[in-house]
């Protein structure tokens, strides 16, 4: 990086892909120049957020204000270990969907808008993986939420925009809960800046409209990522877009929700304190149960899967039920796994579609003998997301089951366990039906998969069994990570330490 | 004065919710609309309530007086007014689209989502 | 067949831009700026495409509202590189002072800000119109 831009990292992961959004909408009559600018942004995203990752390593916590105002005045950016690493992994994964996309998007696709609105999607991710403002993550949580709107839509079929309606209303609900608590909040502590509120709110009197705030909170956050009681939006919605988006879907938005309740809820709120633990553990039950048992029913791959976000949901939420520095590390290397794992299965179902040309697992069959490397693609997540050993999954699952029977939560462990039988159970449907099974139309229809579908889908498989043969270092990073995380007061010395004066002369 | 913004808020909230858990999907969308300014009078009360002077810096000044309202909940506000307005067209504009191609704007017809790969398939099942 | 509504429509057009325009820079200093500004652009051309069809207000806006839209995010975008450039954060505005004139990065903000609002205003009431119209 060159000399003038040091000091500069947290901005380019967000810059990148808003500059890259409305270079692509300026472009609009242009889908080529589009496509090409869109992966040029993709990889400069990757680069900006390695970078990041890379001082984050050295320095642990890094942080800026935009405009030059002081904390708490300003609207601060931050970036801890768990941040950044979110950071580079939906850059991984954006990327990904950016090569998947040149062989499965359709022009009719590009024009109605994918690429400004795919790049406007990864500029709120980033942009709520990096703020330290309660109030900017509102902000970017509404620029996701009109980014997805546009997305799921892409197509405009009667399915899609069914599913658009269902998706619109509860996640605009759920903003709207989300900006309750904050009215709330600031209502009492007066300040919005979370390293600020993480001062203040450990020296301000519990009231009814703290607990109320922490509650909103909790059910914002949990409508987004999809918990138990609030879930039904999710497997309503996410199959009806086209499998790039789902696949997008799928690994990032509903961990932007997860992300946001592990940063409020250590940060801002202690889990321990006024009841949160009981009903988030009892949250964390009943999205791995009734996700995994949702999935069991269904026949078309992209709601199997979906269900199975759910359930997954369940296991990092339960890191978060359990609050001890090994859950949360746990749930932190869990994070990772899952958004590599999940967005390439949806990439998988994208390509079993292509090449059967269908999503709905009676009518696919025999893909075992006509593309035995897909299968063997398919096989990689599949086992890592059920937890077989030595993959990813098993390790993630590994760390927060031995983090739950350490606890006082072994029950949780024990539910976790049969969680992930079923899952098995899940996917070997999927193996038998799309793979195994010999088609069950009489004309055999099957298309070759095109390399640009099969390149991403490997890499990623690459990451889960990286992952899986060396968890070693992750592991130590998710411990760092999680250390820095369950600790609010490196994060407020990190924030207030900039040594800038505010205000700027006009 | 903070107990009637209460129960003013209250009330539209539970306008809002009573229309939210309705089947029309217009009737859905003004839900959304009311809970939204609900919301945002919410913070508007949060702010604190008191008799004050406009939150403008006076010509040849260079800070504000003392006895001014706090500007940072109007600005608040005015974010999430301008986020809710895009929203809520948004929304509208879907309502519209799926009102043109399903035909109804009840949620008891929007089932096209569901019905893809339905367990309970009649004619996918007698293929299997 | 009406005479009255197009006709004064052109000239509503005229003077809607003329004072959309004026809050766009009088919101340097005073109540008004690029967002207002962009409405009452936005509801300009509108009136224009209630007036006459979608397609007169397109020809009067020249270009896609969504390339304008991209357009401005990228002007808003750049406006705030400088203070990179200055003191390493993003949106530290430059200034320029001409006598009693007081020209920034802001305005040009405002700017993009006001393009970014008649795009994303006109991109949906364009579409809503022209399901009206079929």
């Amino acid at each position: 990086m060159p000399e003038f831009l040091a000091g500069t990292e947290l901005f380019w992961p967000l810059a990148i892909p808003l500059a890259t959004a409305a270079v692509c909408a300026a472009a609009w009559a242009y889908p080529r120049l589009q496509q090409a600018a869109s992966l040029v942004g993709l990889v400069l995203t990757l680069v900006a957020s390695l970078v990041l990752l890379q001082i984050v390593l050295s320095e642990d916590i890094v942080t800026k204000q935009f405009g030059g105002w002081a904390p708490p005045f300003g609207i601060s950016f931050v970036a801890d270990r768990f941040s950044a690493a979110m950071v580079v992994i939906s850059s991984v994964l954006a990327l990904a969907a950016g090569i998947f996309a040149i062989a499965d998007l359709r022009r009719r696709q590009v024009k109605a808008g994918f690429y400004p609105l795919f790049q406007g999607l990864m500029v709120g991710v980033n942009g709520a993986f990096l703020t330290g403002d309660i109030f900017n993550l509102y902000v970017w949580f509404e620029v996701m939420l009109i980014a997805t709107l546009g997305l799921i839509t892409l197509d405009r079929t009667r399915a899609q925009l069914d599913g658009a309606i269902k998706y619109a209303v509860l996640n605009l609900f759920s903003t709207i809960l989300f900006l309750m608590a904050i009215g709330l909040l600031y209502g009492v502590t007066g300040t919005l800046n979370m390293a600020d509120l993480a001062r203040v709110l450990p020296q301000t009197e519990g009231s009814v409209a703290l607990t109320v705030s922490a509650m909103l909170f909790l059910l914002a956050f949990g409508i987004k990522a999809g918990f138990f009681p609030l879930f039904f939006w999710l497997p309503a919605s996410y199959h009806t877009a086209t499998i790039i988006v789902s696949a997008v879907f799928a690994g990032l938005l509903t961990k932007v929700g997860v992300y946001a309740c592990f940063r409020v809820f250590t940060l801002l709120f202690e889990v321990n304190e006024g009841g949160i633990r009981p009903i988030v553990a009892f949250f964390a039950a009943g999205t791995m149960l009734f996700g995994v048992f949702g999935a069991a029913i269904q026949w078309d791959v992209r709601r199997i899967l979906s269900f199975h976000i759910i359930s997954q949901i369940g296991y990092i939420m339960l890191g978060l039920a359990i609050a001890t520095p090994l859950a949360m590390a746990g749930a932190v290397f869990y994070i990772i796994h899952h958004i590599v794992v999940k967005a390439n299965l949806f990439f998988v179902a994208g390509a079993i579609h292509r090449a059967t040309g269908t999503y709905d697992l009676r009518k696919a069959g025999g893909l075992m003998k006509s593309s035995p490397l897909l299968a063997v693609l398919f096989l990689i997540p599949a086992l890592s997301l059920a937890g077989i050993p030595p993959l990813s999954g098993f390790w993630a699952k590994f760390m927060v089951i031995d983090a739950s029977f350490r606890g006082d939560m072994a029950w949780l462990g024990a539910l976790a366990l049969v969680v992930g039988l079923l899952t098995v159970f899940s996917m070997s449907k999927i193996w038998i039906e799309a793979f195994w099974k010999t088609s069950p139309r009489k004309v055999a229809r099957v298309r070759a998969v095109p390399v640009a579908m099969l390149v991403p889908i490997a890499a990623l498989g690459l990451i889960t069994l990286a992952i899986g043969f060396n968890p070693e270092p992750l592991v130590a990073f998710a411990n760092v990570a999680a250390d820095t995380m369950t600790d609010p007061a490196q994060f407020i010395a990190a924030v207030f330490s900039e040594p800038r004066i505010a205000g700027v002369t006009p | 004065m903070n107990l009637v913004y209460a129960f003013a808020i209250a009330a539209q909230m539970g306008c809002g919710v009573y229309l939210l858990l309705s089947r029309h999907g217009v009737r859905i969308l003004l839900g959304i609309v009311l809970l939204s300014t609900a919301t945002n009078l919410l913070i508007f009360v949060a702010g604190g309530l008191r008799f004050t002077a406009p939150p403008v810096i006076e010509q040849g000044m260079r800070m504000l007086g003392t006895e001014t309202a706090n500007a940072l909940p109007q600005a608040l506000i005015l974010t999430a007014i301008v986020i809710g307005f895009a929203l809520v067209a948004f929304a509208a504009a879907l309502m519209l689209k799926t009102y043109r191609s399903v035909g109804s704007v009840l949620t008891s017809d929007h089932t096209d989502a569901e019905a893809l790969g339905s367990p309970f398939d009649k004619e996918a099942l007698r293929d299997a | 067949m009406q005479i009255i509504f197009p006709t004064m429509s052109r000239l509503f057009f005229i003077l809607m831009i003329g004072v959309s325009l004026y809050m766009l820079f009088r919101g340097h200093n005073e109540p008004g700026g690029g967002f207002i500004g962009g409405l009452i652009a936005a509801l300009g051309f509108a009136l224009l495409a209630m007036a006459h069809d979608v397609g007169a207000a397109r020809r009067a806006l020249m270009v896609h509202p969504v390339a304008l839209m991209g357009g401005g995010l990228l002007l808003s975008f750049v406006s705030g590189l400088p203070g990179l450039l200055s003191d390493q954060s993003f949106l530290t505005h430059w200034w320029l002072e001409i006598g009693s004139l007081h020209l920034g990065t802001a305005t040009t903000f405002d700017i993009g800000v006001y393009c970014v609002v008649i795009g994303g205003v006109l991109c949906l009431v364009f579409r809503l119109y022209e399901g009206i119209e079929q």
